[in-house]
């Protein structure tokens, strides 16, 4: 069977595949800026070296999928998750599999002798097989690029909304980056929370960091500013710079009802006054 | 049968939803309403709502729907105390209850029905 002749060249000449591959992986280590110290790489080509002729010995075929696959498969997954955290690149990391293909098919070679039929059958099995597990590492290595991603865009969403008292009474909103509906949501809620807090009577939403307003980003705005009239306070939008100004008349979108200001001095001011004259007829 | 009590504070009446609504409540709370400020000649309404935590599409048109009744028998009608999740959701559903004068709370409703109805006084007396 032509698996067996693969398990047994991994078994035969795993410590010359390794010596040869661990030369290679060297060579191109020195590249790499140190950022992953030799001792380590070393243990972790002879721990997936040993894997493999483990996984291969016992399947019945190149299928990575398969249960006999498993403690390789979780290794890879641990090798690209900690290739990320090290600021590898995702080529970097599979080459780190592809490179065995040189030191394996050489031992296939060897094994096959002047036998070109069992040989090419052979490399292309060892291919398969080192593809798969290579394609299993680059899918690993973006999917913990991806909840990186993922947890940083969790994280600004919390850095970007915060909610401060002005005056007494008055609340401001300094909106920075695009908003979506996601984003909306949570400005919108922690902002009514607040008022809830605070017994605010009019909240500012600032938005002079909002770099560009489109309907959508508009209606946004207009929904928050209803919830908060709802909830009994006022609400004026502050810092509308005049390329949005002329995007908003443009799209056509309705302001109307909705107090809006230049800056957030005017705003302030806007507030102070309706605040103060409202506890003075009061 | 459950209701929703209707309490009279001189020139005002006082109505606080302490439970969840239900349609036929609701419903009920309009009628008892209606009648209610014809009888005591009422002046201005509060409804506080601040223990609502739920509403659908119908209850929240039947608060639009008292607060408009209102206006109509002549009583300045203030929705006061709406929670967060309950103002998103009316947003989200497209109930922007426009023209319902709204506060943050029992007390500064009170303070802005006074005005109201000051304002409104002073506006006879000048004609």
């Amino acid at each position: 069977m032509a698996d067996a002749t693969m398990s047994n060249v991994l078994k035969k000449s795993g410590k010359e595949i390794y010596a040869n591959w661990s030369r290679d992986l060297a060579a191109t280590a020195a590249n790499s800026k140190g950022r992953m110290p030799a001792a380590e790489l070393e243990q972790q080509s002879a721990e997936f070296i040993k894997l493999l002729t483990a996984a291969s010995e016992h399947a019945s075929s190149s299928d990575i999928s398969a249960p006999e696959f498993k403690p390789l498969r979780e290794f890879l997954e641990g090798v690209s998750r900690s290739r990320v955290a090290q600021g590898f690149s995702s080529d970097e990391t599979a080459s780190f599999i592809f490179s065995l293909k040189k030191p394996f098919f050489a031992a296939l070679r060897a094994d096959a002798g002047k036998d070109a039929d069992a040989l090419a059958d052979q490399v292309w099995r060892a291919t398969e097989l080192l593809d798969a597990l290579g394609l299993h590492t680059i899918k690993t290595y973006q999917k913990s690029r991806e909840d990186v991603i993922n947890r940083q865009q969790r994280e600004m969403l919390e850095l970007s909304t915060p909610v401060v008292k002005l005056w007494d009474g008055i609340l401001a909103l300094p909106m920075i980056g695009t908003l979506d509906s996601a984003r909306t949501q949570v400005v919108m809620e922690n902002l009514l929370q607040k008022v809830v807090e605070t017994g605010a009577q009019i909240a500012i939403l600032d938005i002079t960091g909002e770099p560009t307003v489109d309907t959508l980003v508009a209606q946004h705005l207009l929904k928050t500013v209803t919830a908060l009239r709802l909830m009994g306070a006022e609400c004026i939008i502050s810092g509308v710079r005049p390329q949005i100004a002329q995007t908003i008349v443009h799209l056509g979108v309705d302001l109307q009802g909705v107090t809006t200001k230049a800056n957030l001095a005017d705003a302030l001011a806007l507030a102070l006054k309706r605040t103060g004259s409202t506890s003075l007829k009061a | 049968m459950e209701k929703i009590p209707i309490l009279r504070m001189g020139e005002f009446l006082l109505v606080t939803i302490q439970i969840d609504m239900h349609d036929q409540l609701a419903l009920k709370l309009q009628d008892d309403l209606s009648n209610a400020i014809q009888k005591n000649a009422s002046k201005g309404v509060l409804i506080d709502i601040s223990s609502l935590e739920m509403v659908d599409s119908f209850i929240g048109r039947m608060v639009a729907d008292i607060t408009g009744i209102g206006k109509i028998l002549g009583a300045e009608t203030i929705l006061v105390g709406m929670q967060p999740a309950v103002a998103i959701t009316l947003v989200e559903l497209g109930l922007s209850l426009p023209g319902v004068a709204t506060a943050l709370n029992v007390e500064r409703g009170m303070a802005l029905l006074r005005r109201k109805i000051d304002a409104d006084g002073a506006d006879v007396g000048s004609h």
